[in-house]
Parts: C-alpha cells; structure tokens; sequence
C-alpha cells in the first residue's frame, strides 16, 4: 500500500455566483521515501494540492469529493483533533518564503520547542535537545547560537535550512515542499536543494516537491506529475517525461528551457497563459494553446491513456497510440 | 567553545526602542516625569507627611491654610491645606495613587476584555465577530461618562454612601473598563486581520497547533505594539474619566480623594480665595495626563511598524 494515495480529488472555492472547480479529478500516489514533483504554471492548481492534503484549504475553499489516504486512513474525512495530530508530525511542509514562514516575534529555540511539544509528552530541555540536533542536521553554523535568535537575525538561506530542520523536528514520513528555493539566492537554491534531497535519502522521507523548476524536477525526483488548469494531465517517472514528454503542454514547457550551447536564438514559448478558473474552456482545458487541438479536444475532458509508464491526458496522444496498435497489427 | 549568550538587557540595550528614547528629549522627560509621580504615588504612605485617611491627625483649626511663601502659611503644610485642614501635600500624593490606580486597573481590564475580544472576533471571523463587533458598536454608540453616571448613581443608592465609599475605587475600575474595552477591540481586531493572513500563521496550522495557541501564542505577540500605543493612551483617558466622574460627585469620595475629587473639594472655596485647593491637584492632573500621552505620542512613532519593520 502506498503511504500516501490521493484519489480523484476535487477541490473547490465557494465564492459569489457559484462554485469555482480548482482541482478536478486528481489522483495519484507516494511511496515511502519516494521524490515526487508537482510541476506547473503559477495557478495550476499546485500549492491547493499541496495544502488540501493536510485539508488546510483556507475558506471559502473546500474538498468537494475524493479521499487523501494516509496509511489508508481518510485525510478528508478526519476531524481537526486527528488531522492535528498529524500535521507537522507525520506529514511536514516547507515553505516558498522563509522570511514569512517564521514568526518574527518569537526565538528559533522556542518556535522549534514548541512545535514539538505540541507533539511530544517530554520536557522542554529534552525537546531543546532534539531542536539542537535537527539544526545540526542542516548544517548551520554555530547551531547554539541560533536557537536563541530571532528570524530576522538570520540570513535568508539559514532561515530556509532552520525551516528546514522545523520539518524534520518529528522525523516526518512525508516532506511537501511548495517551491523551496524560489524565494532564494541562486547560488543558494542549490545548496538548500541539495541538503533537502540528502536529507530526505538519509531519513527516508518521502518528499513532495512542488516547483516550476523543470531543472530541478529532474534532478530531484523519481516521478512526477504535470498540472495544468486543476488537472493533473501527465504523470509518470520523471525520467521517462523529461526525454520523451507526450502531452504537448508538458512537450511546450520542456522546449521552453533555455538549453546550454546554442546562442543567439529566441526561446519557444507556449502562446497564450492559462485560463482563469472563471472560465475554463470546454474540453480539455489546453485546446486554445494547443497546435494539435482538433473539435474533439473542445468537447469533453480526455480520458488518460498510457503510453509506456506514462499516463496521459490527450487525445491526439492517444491516436497515436491508436495508429501505432493499428500498424502493429497490419504488420502481423 | 564560547557561546555569546546575549542577555536580554544587551538586546534592550542595542534596541531601536532604546536608540530611539535616547534621542528624543520629550520621551525622556515625559518618562522621568511619569516615573517620578508613580513613585511618588507607589511609596506615598513613606513621603507624605501626615495620613489624610486618618481622621485623627486632622484639626479643623488648620482648614484652607495658604500654600508655603503666602502669608498665613504654616512651614508643616507646604502646600496648604483643604477646607477640612488636610495638609494637600500628602493629600495629593495620596490622591495620585488612587487616580493611578484607577486608570491602571481600569486599561487593565479594558486590554484583557478588548484583547480576548478583538482575538476572537478577528481570527475567529465570520459569526462570531459580528456578534462581538455589533455588541462594541453599540457599546460605543454610549458615552463612557453617562454609563458611568447611571451606573454609579445605582450603586450609591444601592449601598449607601459609607458602604459606597469602600468600593467606589473598584466599581470606577470596572465601570471605566467596561465602558471602553472597544477600543482595544477593534484594535486588536485590526491587526489580527492582518496578522492572519501571513505565512507563519500558516506554517503554524501546518505544524499542527491547535486555534488557541495558535491565537494567542504566535498572533497576540504580533499585535502587541499597538495595543501598547493604545493602552498608554487609555490610562490617560481613564485618569481624565475618573477625575470627571468624581468631580461630577459620582466618583471617589471625599474621605479618600483622588485628584478628581480633590478639585471638586477645592472648586466650592475658589471664590472665598482658597484657590490652591483646585489648583495644585489640578496641575497635577494635567501633568500626569500630558506625559502620559506625551510617551503615548512617542510609542506610537517608534512602534510604527513601517518605520523600523523594513
């Protein structure tokens, strides 16, 4: 059984004239200790994903339908009690900002302390202890010196690690990550990155990398899934997108990249920008962008077809498969 | 290895807070003025020179005696005495005290009400803080002073006047802090608005804190500066209500006087020439309540949260 399973999530935002559909129909899994990336435009759906599995969705926001299992228990269905009891202790997040994230007011020391005794029945010397060691883990400097500061005392890379050593306090089964790096220097993007993945390995944690960062998708995770619109429309192993992407967004936003070695020429760009989710267009929700959209695409949502371990939303990907059985079979 | 442990004093010391008290000359004196008369009023039964609750040590023979450097004056008064030939000195200090003691009690009360209030209602939301607010509205749309005087004459009928005058100084406490906890409400309100929409409040809910701390513990000590701002103002205003009430006859009682009654005591003689029975407690009054608000002023420029928060 998968550690985490969400299936066919919806997620929707009541607001003044009717329901709007921000996640449609999302389902996929992690393993333990599996890397998986959630990549897409701003507004793809990603950080809602990201917080409705902790059924965190601030109002007017709800879950309309589906189940979030967590060790085959209903995240969607759990009271706030129980949900509590989980958030942060068993499934932690990381934050795109870690000048926000903290709370200005408060030490590291405490803010950290806290945040495990809200977990932990141990004293507070005992729980300082645990905050030392995660901090060390992160590889701050002179860690002793810092649970005594306050956030703005801290540079912003220290300030990602310490958030970082606040989601490992209770040694979590599942990391999300909403786009860990963005706010950060580029040279420390990597660093933050890379101490994040080697922690996550030497933990076993799972992690739930939400990013744009097709780069680091690649580098970091083992399978991931491309969102567009609230809907979830490639997904396999990581590997297998990046070289052989089937949808032709997924196809767009890989030959927008800028590639080493060729100078001078003017980057690909997808036409057009996502749709609001006031008016989704019919269909599959790409077709306006899409060079392959034919009538079909407005009519009715694909249905996802498999193309090796690859599950796609598309219709033109699925008559290429069609032709391609067809001449199999012509062949033989 | 050596860790710098900085102390809490080194922080204040390297504060902008302090930097910016050190500079401002008004904050200063207004704060050495301000801690003066509260230490004056704190350890008035040590400075004063006679007890003016005790009935024994006065004689009526000494009654309206002229502040020292008149003619007429007694070294042993050096402020004068009252129509009853209490020496005003100790009268002052001791009616300082009580209006002090007022307008502490009453913020206090005025922040735990507004404070819990204006929590709940701005984190809360929804029905609750309409409740909450709606009941502030119309607790405003009433002036303090007119609660006060309908109130206050209740329980002096109630309770007699010798029973009166023994509670007199918790009944003004609570009236004064019933009368203007909105205040505070909506300024907490305000801020917790704003406060609940950053990051770290929802980084909180993520690490799995429950509603009440996550209000009380990470919220409130972000709201704090204004609330700050606002109650030093409210003491000031809650010294000016009690000095109202009591000059009114609804507020403290002669037998132990604060600066408010004092004036009134004083306000009955000041044509027959007995002028320094309201004129000193009323300097007094309107030094307490400019310094006050003078550091008010002041708090509220440097915890102006734009100006130093970047």
């Amino acid at each position: 059984m998968a550690l985490l399973e969400v299936k066919d999530l919806d997620v929707r935002f009541a607001v003044r004239g009717g329901d709007l559909t921000a996640l449609r129909g999302i389902s996929f899994s992690l393993d333990k200790g599996e890397r998986l990336g959630l990549v897409g435009e701003s507004g793809a759906g990603k950080s809602v994903a990201a917080f409705s599995i902790l059924n965190l969705i601030a109002q007017p926001g709800y879950i309309a339908g589906g189940q979030i299992l967590f060790e085959g228990k209903d995240l969607a269905a759990m009271s706030e009690r129980e949900l509590r009891r989980i958030r942060g202790n068993r499934i932690a997040m990381i934050f795109q900002d870690p000048m926000m994230t903290l709370n200005p007011v408060l030490t590291i020391g405490t803010q950290m302390v806290e945040a495990i005794l809200a977990h932990r029945k141990i004293s507070k010397k005992e729980a300082r202890a645990i905050a030392l060691d995660r901090l060390q883990k992160v590889q701050i400097p002179s860690p002793e010196k810092r649970l005594d500061q306050y956030p703005h005392e801290l540079s912003g890379g220290m300030r990602q690690r310490v958030i970082i050593a606040i989601a490992l306090l209770l040694d979590p089964e599942i990391i999300i990550a909403d786009e860990p790096t963005t706010a950060l220097d580029v040279t420390i993007q990597a660093e933050i990155m890379d101490l994040l993945l080697n922690l996550c390995e030497q933990e076993n944690v799972a992690l739930m990398l939400i990013t744009h960062d097709l780069g680091v998708v690649s580098q970091v995770t083992q399978r991931m899934l491309v969102m567009y619109s609230g809907r979830i429309i490639e997904q396999g192993p990581t590997r297998e997108i990046i070289n052989d992407a089937q949808h032709p967004y997924t196809q767009g936003l890989i030959n927008a990249l800028p590639q080493m070695g060729e100078p001078g020429e003017r980057l690909f760009q997808i036409p057009g920008s996502m749709p609001s989710l006031k008016n989704v267009p019919s269909g599959c929700p790409f077709h306006p962008r899409c060079n392959f959209a034919t009538e079909q695409c407005k009519q009715a949502m694909p249905e996802y077809v498999r193309s090796g371990n690859v599950n796609v939303a598309c219709y033109e990907v699925a008559n290429l498969i069609e032709q391609e059985k067809r001449m199999q079979e012509a062949e033989s | 290895m050596t860790t710098a442990t900085v102390s809490r004093w080194d922080r204040f010391r390297e504060s902008f807070f302090w930097y910016s008290f050190k500079r401002d000359k008004v904050a200063i004196v207004s704060f050495a003025v301000l801690l003066l008369m509260v230490l004056a009023a704190v350890f008035a039964p040590l400075l004063a020179p006679a007890d003016p609750y005790d009935l024994a040590q006065i004689n009526i023979m000494n009654s309206e005696l002229p502040p020292v450097g008149m003619s007429g004056a007694d070294p042993a008064f050096p402020l004068g005495t009252d129509a009853q030939g209490r020496d005003l000195l100790s009268t002052i200090l001791y009616g300082t005290r009580v209006s002090l003691m007022i307008g502490f009690g009453a913020v206090v009360l005025q922040a735990f009400l507004g404070i819990l209030f204006g929590l709940l209602a701005g984190y809360l939301g929804g029905k609750v803080d309409a409740v909450l607010m709606r009941i502030a509205d119309v607790q405003l749309s009433f002036s303090t002073l007119m609660v006060a005087i309908i109130v206050g004459a209740v329980f002096k009928a109630s309770f007699g006047n010798l029973m009166f005058g023994e509670i007199a100084i918790y009944m003004l406490i609570f009236i004064i802090g019933v009368a203007e906890w909105p205040q505070i409400a909506r300024t907490v309100r305000a801020s917790v608005l704003a406060e609940k929409k950053k990051e770290y409040v929802d980084a909180a809910k993520v690490m799995g804190f429950g509603t009440r701390r996550i209000m009380f513990r990470h919220i409130l000590p972000n709201t704090l500066s204004p609330i700050f701002v606002i109650a030093t103002v409210q003491i000031a205003n809650a010294i000016i209500s009690e000095a109202a009430l009591s000059f009114l006859g609804l507020g403290m009682p002669e037998t132990q006087p604060s600066l408010g009654s004092l004036i009134k005591s004083g306000f009955d003689y000041i044509q027959s020439g007995s002028w320094w029975i309201t004129l000193i407690p009323g300097l007094v009054l309107v030094v307490l309540v400019l310094v006050i608000n003078l550091l008010g002023d002041w708090l509220r420029d440097v915890m102006n949260p734009r100006l130093y928060k970047g």
